[in-house]
């Protein structure tokens, strides 16, 4: 058995700055968020809208392990994970907006962006399609004797598809420096997880592809930090992919438009119990990191933050008409 | 050289050439390939330049976009284009969108070695080419001659877009042509009028163009000069030379070995309907490959596919109409 439970100790090598670095992408990721399901619900982001409402330890956790050079291939749900590789939230909102600002520039909308000069693949609808491209960016890297890092993430739904498998043989098969971060929250829309697996755990699909694989509590913030801080030193040095399986609980609706009455309201009362984002509060609290002081600063720079970004985004245009046709093609630079 | 040998050197010198060139597929190092197109290559480039790759399509063409995210120039050799069914994903979602969703290039070519006469049954015989054509953000080509299989790689290993590289199988080892040496670049986009004339023009592409320009000899012993245009690139298409052509001849037959319903063909019947309709003096009319999967059994298969005594009746009677 190649799973190994990780605990939260590696929070020691993190300074008090870093922490609290680690608890403000987190409110970030669930201010912008929660502004913009208001935005949702007044109807003004067209299309569906997606929450990573319970995901925030994972998204920041697993990132917060990256180095500067590495490279990014996130999901719907890791919001801060952008945030924290160079994303600003103003185009963030932009993008929510179907805005000129946005980072499809209207072409696609939601979370469906990403930066490749900022080393952020795109991330498209199709569930776990982005693995096997990770397996190449990957391989770019290994080709160029790069020690660069390529990060992804997907769901529990998305171990399903053909796709993720491919994807990760393909890494494990070729040794690549690939971490594989298992956004477990227990549904894939309505979805149940043992009508998506008969494991006894996802986890338990990485010896199959000859690789370690590790469960944590995905709540936990600095677990799933030292999880992913291993993984990428593995990676790093040529020891190939980890998965890192983070159990946790989708907290709203699969999209905002979603009742989820599938979903037993006990089931969420207990999790809500061990919000992610309280949970890191309370440590930080105890241990004298977070002050009052330090609290109410950050939670004001939050709010402007998210205030400006949200006023520059509605001041962006709307994209042209014309463009519509504009860029299904680039332009040879004639090398 | 023949077909097959002008893809391998186009492979090898853009390899030479180009240190972000490389090659990757199911077969292709140690084993050169299913039909030999990489023999040697291993040797000469190492194993992280000429990659062997799992039986998994969907992953190989995948990591092809991923490392070409980051600025590589991958050639992903599909077995047989057959097997492009399995990485439909990757192609035209991932990768067909990627430049307008991004504004970053693309530079990915799908090696896609596939058509029929090769006794390859429903699995290893289609033309499906049309699959790609109607995915805006794809580049289609399709070289009928040795020097277009050379001309036509290096365009497309050189163009920041997908391309997708329809190489047909029997025309692997079908002839001898000189290819000219050196850099010798077909530009995407641009057809060929492989024969001169004036009583009609027939459109084609792949194996079939040499179907058809048999067919215009047999033809040309009757007094009947028909013009046979090589369209090379399917997506896009060369639109001034499928007009030019037939507002010169005022008749277009189109012939392919696609199968007929919603193939290429009809999207070049509609340009010539739309475009063209005030120079027609005749109907447009299609040739193509029956709308069944393509048969094993050599006798179904000749069944099948359009002949050149059909093809050559068809430029009778069009120019006779
Ligand atoms: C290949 C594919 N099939 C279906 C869908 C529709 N769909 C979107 S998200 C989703 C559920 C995804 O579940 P999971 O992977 O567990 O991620 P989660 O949304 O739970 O975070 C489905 C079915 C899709 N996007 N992609
Ligand atoms: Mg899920």
């Amino acid at each position: 058995m190649s799973t190994i439970e990780a605990t939260s100790r590696a929070g020691d090598a993190l300074t008090p700055g870093e922490l609290l670095e680690m608890l403000y992408y987190m409110r970030l990721q669930r201010a912008i968020e929660d502004r913009a399901i208001k935005l949702y619900y007044q109807g003004r982001i067209p299309g569906a809208y997606f929450t990573g409402w319970g995901h925030e330890a994972i998204a920041v956790g697993a990132t917060y392990a990256l180095g500067p050079a590495d490279l990014l291939a996130p999901m719907h749900r890791d919001l801060a994970a952008y945030l924290m590789r160079g994303i600003p939230a103003r185009r963030v909102f932009a993008q929510f907006l179907d805005r000129e600002g946005g980072l499809t520039r209207g072409r696609d909308g939601n979370i469906h962006m990403g930066d490749p000069r900022l080393g952020i693949l795109p991330f498209i609808s199709h569930m776990a399609a982005s693995v096997p491209v990770a397996a190449g960016m990957a391989l770019a890297c290994r080709q160029r004797g790069q020690a660069r890092v390529v990060l992804t993430f997907f769901g529990d739904g998305a171990t399903s598809t053909g796709a993720w498998h491919e994807g990760v043989n393909f890494a494990a098969v070729l040794r690549l420096p690939v971490v594989l971060v298992l956004e477990n929250n227990q549904y894939a829309y309505s979805t149940p997880l043992d009508r998506q697996t008969a494991a006894r755990a996802l986890v338990d699909k990485a010896p199959g592809y000859g690789i370690p694989g590790v469960a944590v509590d995905g709540n936990d913030v600095l677990a799933v930090y030292a999880a992913a801080r291993a993984a990428v030193a593995r990676a790093r040095d040529g020891g190939g992919p980890t998965l890192i399986e983070c159990r946790t609980m989708r907290m709203r609706g699969h999209s905002e438009a979603d009742h989820f009455a599938y979903v037993p309201r006990e089931l969420l009362a207990a999790w809500a119990a061990r919000d992610p984002i309280a949970l890191f509060e309370r440590r930080l609290r105890e241990e004298g990191q977070l002050t009052a002081e330090a609290d109410r600063a950050m939670q004001g720079r939050i709010a402007q933050e998210v205030e400006e970004a949200l006023a520059w985004a509605e001041a962006s245009p709307e994209p042209a008409p014309a463009s519509v046709a504009e860029g299904v093609y680039a332009a040879s630079d004639g090398r | 050289m023949t077909y097959l040998e002008a893809i391998r050197e186009a492979l090898r010198s853009e390899m030479r050439r180009d240190p972000r060139v490389f090659v990757l597929g199911e077969d292709i190092g140690v084993h050169g390939g299913a039909f030999g197109i990489t023999k040697g290559f291993l040797d000469e480039f190492g194993p992280w330049r000429v990659i062997d790759a799992p039986l998994s399509e969907a992953a190989n063409v995948g990591a092809g976009i991923g490392a070409a995210v980051m600025g590589m120039r991958p050639v992903v050799e599909l077995q047989f284009a057959d097997f492009v069914t399995d990485a439909f994903t990757q192609v035209v979602n991932m990768a067909a969108t990627f430049h307008w969703r991004t504004g970053c290039p693309l530079p990915l070519v799908l090696r896609m070695p596939y058509g029929g006469d090769v006794k390859g049954g429903p699995f290893h015989s289609q033309c499906k080419e049309a699959w790609f054509v109607h995915t805006p953000g794809l580049k289609v080509v399709a070289p009928a001659t040795a020097g277009d299989a050379k001309g036509l790689l290096l365009a497309a290993i050189r163009d920041p877009n997908p391309v997708l590289y329809f190489e047909h199988k029997h025309l692997y080892r079908y002839r001898r042509e000189e290819v000219p040496d050196g850099e010798h670049v077909t530009p995407i986009g641009r057809a060929h009028v492989a024969r001169e004339g004036t009583a009609l023009s027939v459109i084609s592409y792949g194996w079939m163009l040499h179907k058809c320009l048999a067919a215009a000899d047999a033809a040309a012993r009757d007094g009947i000069a028909a013009e046979v245009l090589d369209l090379r690139s399917l997506l896009p298409l060369d639109r001034d030379a499928i007009l030019g052509t037939v507002r010169k001849t005022g008749k277009a037959l189109i012939v392919h070995e696609a199968t007929r319903t919603a193939g290429v063909g009809a999207e070049v019947a509609a340009l010539i309907a739309e475009e063209a309709f005030e120079s027609l003096d005749g109907p447009v009319v299609r040739l193509a490959s029956e709308d069944t999967p393509v048969p094993h059994s050599p006798v179904l298969e000749a069944a099948f596919q359009p002949q050149v005594e059909e093809i050559a009746g068809a430029i009778r009677a069009l120019a006779a109409y």
